[in-house]
């Protein structure tokens, strides 16, 4: 009459705390979990193939839904491929903009994700104080703009127009308030013991494990393993700037959640020497009107928020790409999920899952 | 039926409609105070459109539970299902009625106890109903039929009974130090020889962490964990029923920081109030006010607690209660057990 089984239980796609339209097939023992499959899928809009049927210049728009949460990112990987393909120098003053931007935008995409993340752990009140940030951040987008989400903030060659006026003094207000508005996040999690005991050794992902599954970003970084695209195969000039590339040393959610931390620091430092140095000059490269790229193949990755975000395009002829294909880090890292939670409780899948920081609409295109 | 008894039946009848209405009003603005408590934290401006100040929030809120379909899922176990809620609700009502809120004021003649049953072994009835909500959160998870609830039940289940263990243990030492389970003595006992607070400080935290515990607020709500189990035990439920294990917690609340102001402050007593030889009333009138006064103060921790700090996993939470709680209660006891047998207080 008694006996035990095992349950199975499905966390999402409506789950509050699975990031969107994630769907995780769960088989419990107890409260122990013994096997975890994501379904993916819930989001896809085809959007490879859209951009099949869209002129360059209408692509843009399209990469603004992606990774929702950092759209600046896939503006700037989508033209920095475009323009690599068609040879097309960006000015100086243009790729400091949008290192800026980028850079911004990398602080509001962690605000997000740890607000969200310390929301999944029971820790409300830390949402709200990054929110108030990122909210300061989405207005400067929106003085730059006028989007408050979705940007398509670039042009092929550059952008489309100068900074308006008072802008970078803006930003510079920003990054001059916003490491003591850091230090109150980390007053309320980094020595916070039931965080601690929430996070450390939780969700261990090893680096060879990482590097086999193809993970990259800070999560990839938090296990010891150096690479940052930034400083690998630098981009709109990234090799001009000083910043430290944060490691963590066992890889588990705590360790995730530091990188990301000092990561915002770095940011902001990058924001700073951009607006130290900022060259004078045009903002856009002379380009065609009807942009035509030249026949052939071009692979283009940039470090968005999440990891390693690239671009890969086959150009036959004519105004539109023969095949457009989006290397998404939410999509590369969520493998990685079932190898760090099995065996761990069905509390940790939480803290697991928002210590990724995945995007849906990255994952499922 | 002789005089006596009719004074005593009007008596009673008019004070638990009192405390009734009391403890609901109570209920329904610690739900507005909560919310104006959690955006002064976090820095937004909360609930002020409904009356001046958002003061008449709750009733729009009542309204709104009370016209909000009332749904059974069609799996659902359904006597247990609509009993639940009553379950859990009846008895965070009825535990306030043994706690004594002020000395005994003098009306028409009478000497009237502040509070509704001055009962020998007030104590343990206490007991006796903060684990009967434990019932209510279960059969609420079983029955609903849907594996988050039913898990949040179990979680509830295991937690509250850990949890009693350690929290029966330190109130031992209350009693050893008074040797009454009487409300009224342990307060009056305090009143002479200063507040348990002080002397039984170890067995105060305990018995105010398991207060979290018990009524399952953060850092302890794992029952309805909402980032992990959706609601917990009452994801299935919606409208006036949804809005009983609501109003639960906040009677919860409000009972287990009464007893906190009883058990460990000291209760209605007021120190140096004796020496200013005020009459009766007004010192009974003011010993009410100190102990709502200390009620306050536990019920904002409550608050403050919830809106600053993560929540346990499973495993850490059983672990604090059997690993470090129940030991420390132990220890507590021992040490009460000998300052009660030098006479040292």
């Amino acid at each position: 009459m008694f006996r035990t089984e095992e349950m199975d239980i499905n966390m999402g796609p409506q789950h509050p705390s699975t990031h969107g339209v994630l769907r995780l097939k769960l088989t419990l023992e107890g409260e122990v979990i013994s096997d975890i499959r994501p379904v993916i899928g819930y989001l896809h809009r085809g959007v490879e193939k859209l951009c099949e049927h869209r002129t360059y210049p209408m692509i843009e728009p399209l990469t603004d839904r992606l990774d929702y949460v950092a759209a600046i990112s896939e503006n700037l990987g989508y033209c920095g491929a475009v323009e690599k393909l068609m040879g097309v120098q960006v000015p100086p003053r243009a790729q400091y903009i949008r290192v800026i931007l980028a850079e911004l935008q990398r602080v509001a995409s962690h605000l997000l994700w740890l607000g969200t993340h310390a929301l999944d752990l029971g820790a409300m009140t830390v949402f709200f104080y990054t929110f108030r940030e990122r909210e300061l951040i989405l207005d400067l987008f929106e003085a730059f703009c006028g989007a408050r989400l979705t940007y398509n903030s670039m042009r092929i060659g550059g952008l489309y127009e100068d900074v308006p006026a008072g802008w970078f003094d803006r930003v510079r207000h920003f990054i001059d308030i916003f490491p003591s508005r850091e230090k109150e996040y980390e007053d309320l999690l980094t020595v916070n013991r039931i965080f601690k005991g929430r996070t450390v050794g939780v969700g261990i992902l090893k680096p060879e494990d990482g590097i086999a599954l193809g993970v990259s970003g800070p999560t990839l970084r938090a296990s010891g393993v150096n690479y940052d695209v930034r400083v690998a195969q630098p981009y709109s000039s990234y090799e001009q700037f000083q910043f430290d590339v944060p490691l963590g040393a066992n890889g588990d959610t705590y360790d995730r959640y530091l990188v990301r931390m000092e990561e915002m620091r770095q940011s902001c430092r990058i924001i700073r020497q951009a607006l130290e140095r900022m060259p004078q000059g045009e903002v856009r490269a002379k380009v065609p009107k009807y942009i035509k790229p030249p026949a052939g193949e071009v692979y283009h990755v940039v470090e968005s928020p999440r990891g390693e975000q690239g671009f890969y395009i086959v150009q036959v002829a004519g105004e539109m790409p023969y095949r457009m294909r989006f290397r998404a880090p939410s999509f590369v890292n969520l493998q990685a999920l079932p190898t760090m939670c099995k065996g761990q409780m069905i509390a940790d899948v939480v803290a697991v899952i928002g210590s990724i920081d995945i995007v849906l609409g990255d994952c499922d295109r | 039926m002789s005089q006596e008894l009719t004074r005593v039946l009007i008596e009673s009848g008019v004070k638990i409609a009192l405390f009734f209405v009391i403890v609901l009003t109570l209920i329904a603005y610690l739900t507005l105070a909560e919310r104006r408590v959690s955006a002064w934290i976090q820095d937004r401006r909360g609930p002020n459109r409904v009356g001046p100040f958002g003061l008449l929030q709750p009733v729009a809120d009542g309204i709104k539970f009370l016209f909000k379909e009332a749904i059974t899922p069609l799996n659902a176990y359904r006597p247990v299902y609509l009993l639940a809620p009553a379950l859990i609700f009846v008895p965070a009502l009825v535990t306030f009625s043994v706690i004594p809120v002020g000395p005994p004021v003098r009306l028409f003649g009478y000497d009237i106890p502040l509070q509704i049953a001055d009962v020998d072994n007030g104590v343990l009835i206490i007991l006796a109903f903060a684990s009967m909500g434990v019932y209510g959160v279960a059969l609420a998870g079983w029955s609903s039929n849907n594996k988050y609830s039913l898990m949040g039940g179990i979680r509830s289940s295991s937690q509250m009974i850990s949890y009693e263990l350690a929290m029966g243990i330190s109130l031992v030492g209350v009693l050893m130090a008074t040797g009454s389970l009487r409300l009224n003595d342990i307060v009056q006992q305090q009143a002479q020889r200063g507040w348990n607070m002080f002397w039984q400080l170890p067995g105060f935290i305990i018995f105010l962490t398991a207060a979290f515990a018990e009524t399952n607020r953060l850092p302890f709500d794992l029952p309805e964990a909402e980032s992990e189990l959706v609601a917990g035990y009452h994801t299935e439920y919606s409208g006036m029923r949804f809005s009983m294990f609501y109003m639960a917690e906040y009677a919860n609340m409000i009972t287990a920081s009464a007893l906190l102001a009883t058990l460990y402050c000291g209760g209605y007593h007021v120190p140096g109030l004796a020496r200013l030889g005020l009459s009766g009333n007004v010192a009974a009138l003011l010993g009410a006010a100190a102990f709502g006064v200390k009620m306050g103060a536990f019920l904002f921790l409550y608050l403050w607690v919830r809106w600053t700090l993560p929540r346990f996993r499973y495993d850490q939470l059983m672990n604090l209660g059997w690993k470090v709680l129940l030991p420390a209660s132990l220890l507590h006891l021992l040490w009460v057990s000998l300052i009660v047998l030098k006479g040292w207080v």
